[in-house]
């Protein structure tokens, strides 16, 4: 079960990613490869959320929380294109692009990961004070 | 629609190897995620040797934007950093994002440069 609710969600996160990555225009401002930075964004905000809500409550069955975590989410963002094209950048000596969007990836990623996590928390804690 | 299949039937195999790969590893380092690590350092190769081979487009979608794209994970990777910053594991947060970058941003570009070399012949 666990596995159909990780492959359910790599369908799901897999086309989502596929469809943003066709929304958005390629020919990005300044060489930025604004469609994966947008969906690496987005997915940390999201699992940084999950991790705090979703992921430990026990009363969602457990193939839904792997499901939406490992799967949806773990599979709409993605680390090998970054990677990939960073080196196309730095291929085409865009030294200074590549740079901008390894580091706009790493800091970004890193606190939109901490913001939805403490997004999560917070409403956690609310929701605790309003039980109680 | 052929393309939604595609990439839909590369991120459902995606999810699910990443799945059993970071389980086995995080099984036997329980310590550092070696997991998230290994798939995404592994994918970037991968995706690296696929895009200088230059791959036709179908199969470029089903094993490039559906498995690698779901078998690497970005999401993980930076909650697991944030993880560490908040338990004040600075120094290995530290060490896992370096190697995160330095080598998956060096592999992509030993499988896009192999690829290459290789299609020269």
């Amino acid at each position: 079960m666990i596995y159909f609710g990780i492959g359910l969600g790599g369908i799901i996160g897999a086309l989502l990613r596929y469809g943003l990555s066709l929304a958005i225009p390629a020919v990005s401002v300044a060489h930025f490869p604004l469609a994966t930075w947008i969906t690496n964004m987005m997915g940390c905000c999201a699992l940084g959320w999950l991790s705090a809500r979703i992921i430990h409550n026990a009363q969602i069955p457990l193939w839904i929380r792997t499901g939406l975590g490992t799967g949806v989410i773990g599979s709409f963002t993605t680390f090998s294109t970054f990677s990939v094209e960073v080196v196309r950048l730095l291929h085409a000596d865009l030294w200074m692009p590549a740079l901008f969007y390894l580091l706009a990836s790493a800091w970004g990623g890193w606190l939109s990961a901490w913001l939805g996590w403490r997004m999560g928390a917070l409403q956690k804690e609310k929701k605790a004070v309003e039980t109680t | 629609m052929i393309a939604v299949l595609l990439v839909g039937a590369g991120g459902f195999l995606g999810a699910i190897c990443r799945y059993i790969v970071s389980q086995r590893l995080s099984r036997i380092y329980g310590r550092f995620p070696f997991g998230t690590l290994t798939v995404n350092l592994l994918g970037s190769f991968l995706l690296g040797w696929m895009i200088g081979g230059e791959w036709p487009e179908s199969r470029l979608l089903l094993w490039g934007t559906g498995f690698m794209g779901a078998f690497t994970t970005f999401s993980t990777f930076k909650l697991e950093s944030v993880n560490m910053w908040t338990n004040k594991a600075y120094g290995k947060m530290g060490l896992y994002l370096g190697m995160s970058y330095t080598a998956g941003i060096l592999l992509a570009f030993a499988g896009y440069s192999l690829a290459k070399i290789a299609t020269m012949r």
